[in-house]
């Protein structure tokens, strides 16, 4: 919204105040002001009024004129014009030589074989209009020579404020709203609004008008006759200009104008078409067609206006076509009326069609203001066309008024709040200010909210902190620490593993983090031959490739690994995100927290990469839970999973997440040369796996003994089922084994194992250890595993 | 001096002179002081000299034994030397001017920032949450004062899902299972409740250099007995300075979010220009970073905090607009946009 520094000025006085500050303050204390500032006229210099004093038409030129104008210089100017409402006797806005309008500076020049000595103005070129159909008819009475700016009011700062600050502030839709801030802010009084008494006309007849729903609040009307003139005085329309309104005629501009001063949208029907004015909704959907010539539907839900059972105007938002002031219109009825907000608010969103005077609606406004804006209306009305008769009685009917607001509250509860001291004058002072009539009685404070602050904005105490603060300035708040007690403070387990997990991929294994959304990428998994598994989906996405949620990280990181197969022979990603997988019991989402791991490599064969992974997830389970993982083999679910090489990775035999190789159909689609592994952990899972504490195992002072045993395995036995033949050992000598060899051939799968033995109280003896040892090759045996000779 | 002594002398003297390795010299200490060698041969010679004879022979090739032990140990000490030399000598030098492969993994930008506001608000006792990013209407607007049809409804697009649930639109959807969380304690305990909690938010909106349908935020909370507008403003600039590890000037103006009361909007001058004016704030020396304000009174009451006796203040920080200004990242989309060239370059910034 536009704001013109000259109307805010006709309801206060703001002489000797930097004007750029109080903008600026504006910005600080009570709506965000738009950085650009426009000083409207400053590029307009040298421009007076003249008067035509001949007028002859160029020889050779069918649109050019040559004049002679009177600049009230003593001397007759000779202009070469080509506008077409040149007359004589005519007086208009001349720019002499020498003066500036925006880029042009004026000079002497040839025109067509004649010399011209300035130029006479269109609205247009002084920056004042659209209007450039011709040159400036200046009807006020003025001496020639008169610079143009001391006739009208070129001269203005406009400013911006965004309108997305004022969603919570009704009052600030209006001129007359900013006026009140900026006296606060300046410390200056602010002026009332002039208006006409309309108590004057209250033995003329009523408008036969009534409210016949609770959606209406109040409704104003009255109606006036014999409204002669047509064009709006140029400083309205310039005001109007300024704050991006463009002039229509004198009527609509009087309506717009009030708009923009009071914040009360009004409107004027041709009395002929609303002599039984009634309030309400149909129950039945019908067309009807706004001033804008557009058919809207309209439903049982939005207000309209209606002559009787006739519709004339959607309540609110915008007038009917055929109730609208014409040709022959002698007698208007004017409308000033507040409606439910909501009501207004949701009937926009179904017509998507959203009004100057729908946004006022929207933000509450006071019921208060409906006959004060007649008043003023028919005040400025008069001023501008003194003909003008008030032909009936305000007719007002009031059917919802807002409660009066009253708050007390104690200098306390402000110290409190604020953490700072504002004395109790500075209080009163700012609240009255801003229209808030208090009363002081010691340290206690009872405040009445002003009308136009209590329709929703100002109803609890903290409301009147930020009016206290805002206008005391937050720059001169002192800034303090807290006075709060301490105590220890414990992370989140899901936190710090999720912080230790990070640490240790980033740092140890070089893996880079990464982000990716949280629904599946419909056109990306299509290309890798990945479909996406039905799970739940946005109900109001606007892109199709984001419908439904991702039940795995893993789809999302084969996307990301195959863009990034050009980035280096190996790497390997990972992201602790989010994934749904489908809805729980009570219809709720089953939300899960996920570390997705995914390795490529271009330099090593599968098997080893698929072992660095499984050292990976080691690492972390060795690390974090000082625990060793177990596998089981896993089939299938998912269309990217290798049929043969697809575990579910355990802790104490609950099952933490998966680990796999990527199917060789999806594997191609990737990269054809390079191998890619994945595994997924749920991390609640992990983080609730116990923690083993850490028990010291004092090095024996005796020596150890280490026994190597090779084995030929047969296909479909793990190193884990063989662990159990030793893992049971009772004589609690057995302190590690590990592969110090593998030999592997087409038929042939063998490794040797080393067992280390020891004693904290003596030197073992060869024969114990052959003993234990026995036992072992022996079970080993019986599942067919079998020594090498 | 006997002949046979001089004569040997001049031999081992003249065969050590000319040793060039520690194999050869102990060869020749063998066949010197060895039991066969030829010092040793001298003293069995001896049997048929007189007493006298003997007592003066046996001094003169005792000596010769001293000094032939002497000169081999000094010659081995050289020949050592000379070794140590020899390595030394053929050591070459190593350019280690050549480029550098570190190699090393990446953090994601968002973590990074994310960890350094964690850190400066766990060293002041806050509490880090953890939350979903599925949350309920009741959670991301009628527990924040944000009824149906409220216009502040309009200020976000919400995505919502089939099943009547959202992805919150804002940290604040956390909240009131924060206050409900730790209210008990402050209420019984008078434990201060302190918590930040960063997390992800969606917004239903097109993506360009500048917006992002998924992004980061850091919300947080504080209250107690007497939690102030001013406590407010002091951990604000604190984080902020730490963050950007230099002294962050702050300025509030008032903005309206419906779950505080008052609400501000945050500012920080402009850490392109300082302050001065430059493209990057729009001229204005500002930048606008962070909505924040006094918890609203209805936020309190639905989380089971009385706001008569409690008040708070509560913060939204961007945490990916943070990361952008931190890391001079221009467009937004490259955070998600999985592309290692870009995002390999984190690697840690504690």
């Amino acid at each position: 919204m536009f704001l013109s520094m000259n109307w805010i000025e006709d309801f206060v006085d703001l002489s000797g105040i930097d004007k750029l500050q109080l903008i600026h303050k504006v910005s600080l204390s009570t709506a965000e002001v738009e950085n650009e500032i426009f000083f409207k006229g400053s590029d307009v210099t040298g421009v007076v009024v003249a008067q035509i004093v001949s007028v002859e038409d160029h020889p050779q030129s069918k649109k050019l004129h040559l004049l002679k104008v009177d600049a009230g210089d003593g001397k007759l100017t000779d202009v070469v014009c080509g506008a077409p409402n040149v007359r004589v006797g005519m007086k208009t806005a001349f720019a002499k030589v020498g003066a500036k309008l925006g880029e042009i500076e004026i000079a002497p020049r040839p025109l067509a074989g004649y010399d011209s000595f300035g130029m006479c103005c269109s609205e247009a070129e002084l920056g004042i209009s659209e209007d450039h159909s011709g040159i400036m008819d200046i009807t006020e009475d003025v001496a020639n020579g008169t610079d143009i700016k001391d006739v009208y009011a070129i001269d203005d700062i406009i400013f911006e404020v965004d309108n997305k600050s004022l969603t919570n502030r009704p009052d600030l839709w209006s001129h007359y709203g900013f006026a009140r801030e900026i006296a606060a802010l300046a410390g200056r009084p602010l002026r009332p609004l002039e208006v006409e008494d309309l108590t004057a006309y209250d033995n003329l007849k009523k408008i036969d008008m009534k409210i016949e729903d609770p959606l209406c609040q109040r409704y104003s009307c009255m109606q006036v006759e014999n409204i002669t003139r047509n064009v709006s005085p140029v400083n309205m329309r310039i005001r109007l200009y300024y704050c991006g309104m463009r002039g229509i005629n004198f009527l609509a501009d009087l309506t717009n104008y009030l708009m923009l001063e009071m914040g009360q949208p009004m409107h004027a029907f041709d009395s002929r078409k609303v002599e039984k004015i009634r309030i309400k909704r149909f129950d039945t959907p019908f067309t009807f067609q706004t001033l804008d010539t557009v058919e809207r539907n309209i439903d049982e839900n939005t207000l309209m206006i209606c002559n009787d059972n006739t519709p004339v105007a959607i309540a609110g938002i915008m007038g009917g076509l055929d109730s609208e002031i014409v040709e022959d219109t002698t007698t208007l009825t004017l409308e000033s009326a507040t409606f439910d907000a909501v009501s207004i608010r949701k009937s926009t969103v179904r017509l998507a069609h959203r009004t100057d005077a729908s946004i006022r609606y929207e933000k509450c406004l006071d019921p208060e203001m409906t006959t004060v804006a007649i008043g003023r209306f028919i005040n400025l009305l008069k001023k501008y066309d003194q003909g003008v008769q008030v032909v009936s009685a305000l007719t007002d009917e009031y059917a919802y008024k807002y409660d009066t607001v009253t708050l007390d509250f104690d200098k306390k509860f402000v110290d409190r709040y604020t953490g700072i001291q504002i004395d109790n004058e500075t209080i009163v002072k700012t609240l009255t200010d801003l229209g808030f009539e208090v009363t002081l009685d010691g340290d206690d404070f009872s405040v009445v909210v002003p009308s136009w602050r209590a329709t929703k904005d100002v109803t609890i105490k903290a409301d009147i902190i930020e009016e206290i603060t805002r206008i005391y300035g937050y720059d001169n708040f002192d800034i303090n620490t807290t006075r709060s007690p301490l105590y220890p403070v414990r992370a989140e387990a899901i936190k710090t593993n999720e912080d230790r997990i990070k640490d240790t991929l980033v740092k140890r294994w070089r893996l880079h983090e990464l982000h990716s959304y949280v629904w599946a990428y419909n056109d990306e998994l299509k290309a890798l031959g990945i479909e996406v598994e039905d799970n739940v989906k946005l109900a109001n996405a606007t892109n199709p490739n984001i419908e439904t949620l991702r039940n795995s990280i893993i789809p999302t990181q084969l996307c990301q690994v195959k863009i990034n197969t050009g980035y280096a022979a190996d790497f390997g990603i990972f992201e602790i995100g989010r994934v749904v997988d489908g809805l729980n019991a009570d219809g709720l989402c089953n939300e899960k927290k996920m570390l997705g791991i995914t390795l490529f490599s271009k330099t090593k064969d599968i098997k080893t990469l698929y072992l660095e992974l499984r050292d990976i997830l080691a690492v972390l389970a060795g690390d974090i839970k000082h625990k060793t993982l177990s596998y089981k083999s896993a089939q299938p679910t998912h269309s990217y999973e290798h049929p043969v090489n697809l575990n579910t990775i355990l802790i104490d035999d609950a099952a933490i997440g998966t680990m796999g190789i990527v199917h060789p159909a999806v594997m191609k689609k990737i990269d054809k040369k390079a191998n890619v592994v994945f595994a997924e952990i749920d991390m609640a899972a992990f983080t609730d796996a116990a923690t083993d504490a850490i028990v010291y195992d004092e090095p024996s002072k005796f020596p150890a003994m280490t026994y190597d045993i090779s084995v030929e395995i047969p296909s479909g036995v793990l190193f884990q089922d063989m662990a159990a033949c030793w893992s049971n050992d009772q004589s609690g000598l057995l302190k590690s084994t590990r592969i110090v060899d593998t030999y592997d051939t087409d038929t042939v799968h063998s490794v040797t194992i080393r067992f280390e033995f020891s004693s904290s109280e003596r030197t073992l003896s060869s024969a114990e250890i052959q003993e234990i040892m026995d036992k072992v090759v022996e079970k080993l045996s019986e599942m067919g595993v079998t020594l090498r000779g | 001096m006997n002949e046979k002594i001089i004569a040997l002398q001049n031999e081992i003297t003249e065969k050590l002179s000319q040793v060039t390795d520690l194999v050869e010299l102990e060869n020749i200490r063998v066949s010197a002081l060895g039991k066969k060698g030829s010092v040793t041969a001298l003293l069995k010679g001896m049997k048929d000299l007189s007493v006298e004879e003997k007592k003066s022979f046996g001094a003169q090739v005792n000596s010769l034994k001293e000094l032939v032990t002497e000169l081999i140990d000094s010659k081995a000490k050289y020949l050592k030397e000379q070794e140590i030399q020899k390595e030394i000598d053929s050591m070459p030098l190593i350019d280690i001017t050549t480029p550098a492969t570190p190699d090393l993994g990446s953090y994601h930008p968002i973590t990074l920032v994310q960890r350094q506001c964690e850190t400066i608000f766990k060293s002041m006792g806050f509490n880090v949450e953890d939350y979903a990013e599925v949350v309920t209407d009741y959670e991301c607007f009628e527990s924040l004062n944000i009824p149906k049809h409220h216009p502040a409804r309009d200020m976000q697009d919400t995505y919502y899902l089939e099943n009547g649930q959202l992805l919150k639109s804002q940290t604040s959807a956390a909240q009131n299972a924060i206050l409900k969380k730790y209210g008990k304690n402050l209420m019984e305990n008078g434990v201060p409740i302190k918590a930040i909690f960063p997390g992800r938010c969606f917004r239903n909106e097109a993506t360009d250099a500048c917006h992002e349908n998924t992004f980061f935020q850091m919300e947080g909370v504080m209250v107690d007995k007497d939690i102030s507008i001013s406590n407010l403003i002091f951990f604000m600039k604190t984080m902020l300075s730490e963050v950007f590890r230099k002294d962050i000037k702050v300025r509030l103006r008032p903005g309206f979010f419906p779950f505080v009361e008052p609400g501000f909007e945050l500012d920080i001058s402009c850490l392109i220009c300082g302050g001065e004016g430059c493209p990057s704030c729009k001229h204005s020396g500002w930048l606008e970073l962070c909505p924040c304000g006094m918890i609203h009174p209805n936020v309190l009451s639905e989380g089971g905090i009385d706001p008569e006796e409690y008040t708070g203040f509560a913060f939204g920080l961007g945490l990916t607009r943070l990361a952008m200004m931190k890391y001079g990242v221009k467009d937004i989309r490259d955070l998600n946009s999985g592309r290692l060239k870009a995002l390999s370059q984190f690697t840690d910034d504690e």
